[in-house]
């Protein structure tokens, strides 16, 4: 077999994108840490860039690339359980902190719809681009599910979902130490609502009670937006 | 560890299960979550303090959440079917997103703290 049919065949198959996934993030990790954990060079955007970038070179159709990804892509269902442990282990200080999340998160979920869908709206995006940015604050499966109820594209608010991820975990560490919040508690709870699982990666990387509580805002989004994308949506697209 | 990924999978499971026999508005996952912390608690006051990370279900919560942004990679990838919407609408969908995570940080934390110190007075 030559070269050139064995890269043919390699490129079709599950086993070499599941492998360039974790290549891509390894390298995208060793490159983090040589910066320091410096929140701009973010594992999760150089991951995505270098295997984009390896897709368009070699005109390989994304569905391709998922049957191999999956397998990765599948882990978020009990990555999310897991946090059950972090919740376990934080539960006295989550217990006196019960009424500012409360208040935190339907303060955070509601100005995390209305600004995105408004911002967008401004922007002239087209109504199902509006419908797809609504849920983009909650974890990929969730927002997904929520957008393709409410008519909107699930891939591309897979997309979104990510971005904002990526830009809530580069912004949140520079924007809390410019805001003077030391408390880590009110910290995480931000990085969780407004990034989710990448937020709350970034959160663990700083500090175990900010990755603790940026958990529990994300599994608690994960319950509020649902239910209030279908009640704020309708007074803001015709 | 076989017993904790186990242990993760059955309460995604039951919740899943839950989410669509009783039309919850929480996703499986989530539902999970609580069950999974619930039962740690439950386990707790029978059987006293648990050290969960030296637990099956902690060794393999904390293995799986070490590489919590890894498994955003798949999805993310997914931009590349969306290159053409995104020459149009990107600048719009970016500056939206950039703006939104902002306020929504800002709104957030900013209450949080508010109301803790409020409670405390």
């Amino acid at each position: 077999m030559n070269s050139w049919r064995l890269w043919v065949y390699l490129q079709t198959t599950p086993l070499f994108w599941l492998t360039a996934t974790l290549a891509a993030f390894l390298v995208a990790e060793a490159l983090s840490k040589r910066a320091r954990g410096h929140p701009l060079v973010n594992p999760v955007l150089i991951a995505v860039a270098l295997v984009a970038a390896l897709l368009k070179l070699s005109g390989t159709p994304y569905k391709t690339y998922f049957e191999g990804a999956q397998f990765v892509h599948f882990l978020l269902g009990p990555a999310t359980v897991a946090l059950g442990v972090p919740l376990y282990k934080n539960f006295a200080i989550v217990r006196k902190n019960l009424a500012p999340m409360a208040a935190a998160l339907l303060a955070g979920a509601s100005v995390a719809i209305v600004s995105a869908v408004a911002v967008a709206a401004l922007g002239h995006a087209p109504r199902e681009a509006l419908i797809s940015i609504a849920p983009k604050s909650v974890t990929a499966g969730v927002a997904m599910a929520v957008s393709e109820q409410l008519g909107g594209l699930a891939p591309l608010t897979a997309v979104l979902v990510v971005l904002t991820g990526v830009i809530g975990a580069m912004l949140v560490t520079p924007l809390m130490n410019a805001l003077g919040v030391r408390d880590y508690a009110a910290r995480g709870f931000a990085a969780g609502l407004a990034a989710h699982g990448i937020g709350t990666a970034r959160a663990f990387t700083v500090d175990p009670v900010a990755g603790a509580f940026a958990g529990i805002a994300m599994g608690l989004n994960a319950v509020v937006t649902p239910a209030l994308v279908p009640l704020i949506l309708p007074w803001l697209i015709r | 560890m076989l017993r904790g990924v186990f242990l993760l999978l059955i309460c995604q499971l039951v919740g899943e299960v839950l989410a669509r026999s009783l039309s919850l508005p929480a996703p499986g996952p989530v539902i999970g979550l609580a069950l999974l912390a619930g039962a740690l608690g439950l386990w707790a006051r029978r059987s006293g303090p648990v050290e969960v990370d030296d637990t099956d279900v902690g060794k393999a919560a904390n293995a799986l959440l070490a590489s919590l942004s890894l498994l955003f990679v798949p999805a993310g990838v997914g931009v590349v079917q969306y290159f053409d919407l995104l020459a149009h609408y990107g600048a719009a969908l970016g500056v939206a997103l950039i703006a939104s995570t902002v306020l929504t940080l800002l709104a957030t934390v900013g209450v949080f703290v508010w109301v803790k110190r409020w409670a405390a007075s």
